[in-house]
């Protein structure tokens, strides 16, 4: 609010730098790795122990086995995303100073507060996640379970906060901007419930139970899938796949409110997604296509559609990118591909959603083999839709990081060599996801062949109960001696 | 007291906490690494599995807390560290990668040789990360980090002060973890494990006391201002750390590990707590005083709250989660076999 229209003049007077700083694209390259890696963990921090809450409560409630036996499987699986999720945060907050020294000299104290917020919710999600894990047969069922309770809303807190400071990138507010450039009047709450955070938060929070809920059901379709159509399949597909659905369901009208906000306060972001060179009364939708040379090519255009999606109107005016200076453009072609996956996607699960629960009305449980390889499509096409949509705002924010008022280019890291911690950091992801699903799927193997998931110390003496005795006890470092025989 | 002191205050207890909560942590990493071959070291892993599994993720977290209310606080003090000890950070925040990881991934590893691929990295990592934070640490208080950042790349942290930061850091977590986890073990009724630990770790005191020595000396040749406030408005904490690490190794020697145990963390307390008084009022010494690093007022004003709701909040559930852990039976590890 303060300071935006003063932000404007000051910030197009501003010539960009002639030549970016070397930090500029390796910065960039890092930061969208390990936000991208990071965001599917935040998400499960979210909207998972929502998902283990209903399941445990169910065990307790009806003296449920089944569903008592997934929860402490969740639980277990939690413990390892969480644990990840926690160091790929740390990365982050490492990386808002190694990357974009420019932007936390001058707004740290303006964007930092939710931060600080988001540090306390982090530290009660991972004290009560710890009370939790460690809970099973220490804790009072009930009690135990209510300590689900603050972790839910420790995630809740804490992704508002994160996002509130996104939000606050592209729209932003809490302070005045002097002529000479200096921030002053600083007012942090002003900054952290921005216009923008609450529905750029509904929208990320919604998502996240799509995400979680999708992909965690696609694991059981596909032990569906490959014959085991047995009750504990049954359950660990229905809970998070109802969770999605209502998501899903949700998740239009979120993400259509928080588009009608942008024809105001963003309009070169909004011009982008709507792939439109020149300002338009009774503007169409553009399905596909690409602007070459100022021109859209390819494009299914439906009459007035764009109008009623970007202001609720059929002759509403939508904002072209000829209103935009052509250095303060983004990348239209990008965002315009990006916003059309995430909404295609995001409105093709909605529809699956519907179809599966009307289907289910009639026959219960008879799940056809079509129905559960969709199912497990979901999964995957719900990560890619998250993905797309971050894609979406971050580019179509661009050149800008701070949304009129500082570019990408001042904000990043003068110094040279990043390209080392970049590489450094493709290599150490792709290691931590290759191990992450190692060890979440022998777990899961594990599990099937009724053993249990922890090794009996960690690479101690172990009883070679498994496989034959006398070539495990001889080899201690055979490395089949704790394994399920038959899953190899 | 200004705001600023007030968030400086809580900022610094953040790190206290840090030091005590993280340093345990890591240190538990080097009586892993060092305790053997799969069998030989498997009573200690365990041990080290069962002090610190419930709790690690928590331990963590008060670096975070200190990240953030450091680049909120006091902005131009975190840009001028961040852009100057790029490389220590980028080191310990690998460090802290792998190490999370691989104690998460050792967990639950599949077989023996994963399992013990996953604690080689947990544990290396568990002793690089100290000593390149400490390092840093070395560098603020040889004022080798210039106000305005970008200062040197190499010899802002390699000197002879960083040195001595980072191998003090490594020997204090080290050595608060082994008095913890004999303490552990002699409480869970395993003698044998608290004596085969006992002499090891009364061999990193001794060695820890030779370098704390020999480190007053680099001071006064390379951090001439901490030196002299260390040995002025510091000096009541400067002898009582000393006091409490060595009654905490004279209680070691004779078995009176829960004594150990609050004397050896009192004097990690207190040489911690010197260390951010001998520094006060400089948030890099010689370069950049608290005052000028310090972000808006309404700012400090908002995270001073926050603090203290922190406080409120986190201090008692961590009790819980710590009373939770420390009541552990011994066959906790697997509540669902």
């Amino acid at each position: 609010m303060i300071g935006h229209s003063g932000a404007r003049v000051v910030a197009l007077a501003v010539v960009p730098a002639a030549s970016p700083p070397p930090g500029l694209a390796p910065a960039r390259e890092q930061m969208a790795l390990s936000l991208g890696w990071h965001i599917v963990l935040a998400c499960f921090g979210v909207a998972f122990p929502a998902m283990i809450y209903v399941m445990h409560r169910r065990a307790i409630r009806r003296d449920d086995a089944v569903a008592l036996e997934l929860a402490k499987r969740w639980s277990k699986v939690a413990a390892v995303l969480f644990a990840v999720g926690a160091v790929s945060g740390t990365v982050l907050s490492f990386e808002m100073g190694l990357l974009w020294p420019g932007l936390m000299r001058r707004f740290g104290d303006v964007l930092g507060l939710p931060f600080a917020v988001e540090g306390i919710a982090f530290f009660v999600e991972a004290i009560f996640l710890g009370i939790y894990l460690h809970g099973w047969g220490r804790l009072a069922p009930r009690t135990h379970l209510r300590t689900l309770l603050p972790v839910a809303a420790a995630g809740v807190v804490g992704s508002y906060c994160v996002v509130a400071v996104n939000a606050w990138m592209n729209a932003p507010a809490g302070f005045t901007l002097a002529a000479d450039g200096k921030v002053t009047n600083v007012q942090p709450l002003a900054a952290m419930f921005n216009k923008a955070s609450y529905l750029q938060f509904a929208h990320m929070w919604v998502g996240a139970f799509m995400l979680v809920g999708f992909v965690v059901a696609a694991v059981y379709a596909v032990g569906m899938l490959r014959g085991r159509r047995d009750e504990h399949h049954r359950l660990g597909f229905v809970v998070p796949f109802a969770f999605a659905s209502i998501a899903a369901l949700c998740q239009p009208f979120v993400g259509h409110l928080t588009g009608l906000r942008l024809a105001k306060d963003q309009p070169s972001k909004l011009a982008a997604i709507e792939l439109a060179p020149t300002t338009e009364r009774r503007a169409p939708l553009r399905i596909g296509g690409i602007i070459v040379d100022g021109r859209v090519r390819g494009a299914l255009t439906i009459p007035r559609l764009g109008s009623l999606l970007a202001t609720d109107s059929l002759d509403g005016t939508v904002p072209g990118l000829d209103q935009v200076p052509s250095a303060d453009r983004p990348k239209v072609n990008a965002v315009h591909f990006a916003f059309q996956t995430m909404v295609g996607i995001g409105s093709t699960l909605a529809v699956f959603a519907v179809v599966f629960w009307w289907r289910r009305r009639r026959r219960r449980d008879d799940w056809p083999r079509w129905l559960l390889r969709a199912a497990v499509l979901a999964g995957p096409a719900a990560i890619v839709a998250l993905e797309a949509g971050w894609v979406t705002t971050e580019l179509g924010r661009q050149p800008w990081i701070v949304y009129r008022v500082m570019r990408v280019v001042d904000a990043a890291s003068s110094s040279s060599g990043l390209w080392w911690s970049f590489s450094a950091m493709v290599i150490i992801y792709a290691a931590m996801t290759v191990a992450a699903t190692k060890v979440l799927l022998s777990m899961a193997r594990r599990w099937r062949a009724g053993d249990p998931t922890d090794l009996p110390t960690p690479y101690g003496p172990h009883e070679p109960v498994l496989v034959g005795a006398s070539a495990a006890t001889s080899s201690p470092d055979s490395p089949d001696s704790l394994g399920a025989p038959e899953a190899r | 007291m200004s705001a600023v002191d007030v968030v400086a205050a809580i900022l610094f207890l953040g790190i206290l906490a840090y030091a005590l909560f993280g340093g345990a942590d890591f240190g538990s990493g080097f009586w892993d690494l060092t305790a053997g071959d799969a069998d030989a070291g498997a009573p200690v892993r365990t041990l080290v599995d069962r002090s610190i599994g419930p709790v690690w993720e928590a331990n963590h977290v008060w670096l975070i807390f200190v990240l953030v209310f450091l680049w909120t606080g006091f902005p131009r003090g975190f840009t001028a560290i961040v852009t100057t000890a790029s490389l220590p950070l980028a080191f310990a925040l690998v460090g802290i990668v792998l190490r999370g990881a691989g104690f998460a991934f050792r967990k639950f590893a599949s077989t023996l040789a994963g399992a013990r691929a996953f604690g080689i990295v947990f544990a290396l990592s568990s002793v690089t990360t100290p000593f390149f934070l400490g390092a840093v640490v070395g560098g603020v208080v040889a004022g080798r980090i210039p106000a305005d950042g970008y200062g040197d790349r190499w010899t802002s942290w390699t000197g002879p002060p960083s040195l001595l930061g980072g191998t003090i850091a490594v020997l204090t977590c080290a050595y608060l973890a082994g008095v913890f986890l004999i303490a552990d073990a002699s409480r869970s009724g395993d003698t044998e494990l608290a004596e085969q630990l006992r002499r090891r770790v009364l061999a990193v005191a001794i060695v820890t006391g030779i370098v704390v020595s020999g480190g007053v000396i680099v001071l006064h040749h390379y951090a001439r201002t901490i030196f002299d406030a260390l040995l002025a408005r510091a000096v009541v904490l400067v002898v009582l750390s000393a006091v409490a690490g060595a009654a905490s190794a004279v209680a070691v020697s004779r078995r009176a590990y829960q004594f150990a145990r609050f004397a050896a963390a009192g004097a990690v307390t207190a040489v911690v707590a010197g260390w951010g008084v001998a520094q006060y009022p400089w948030m890099l010494v010689d370069e950049l005083r608290l005052d000028d690093a310090a972000g808006a007022h309404a700012t400090l004003v908002a995270l001073a709250v926050v603090g203290a709701i922190a406080v409120m909040i986190v201090v008692p559930s961590l009790g819980w989660l710590f009373r939770l852990a420390s009541h552990t039976p011994s066959n906790a590890a697997h509540p669902e076999s």
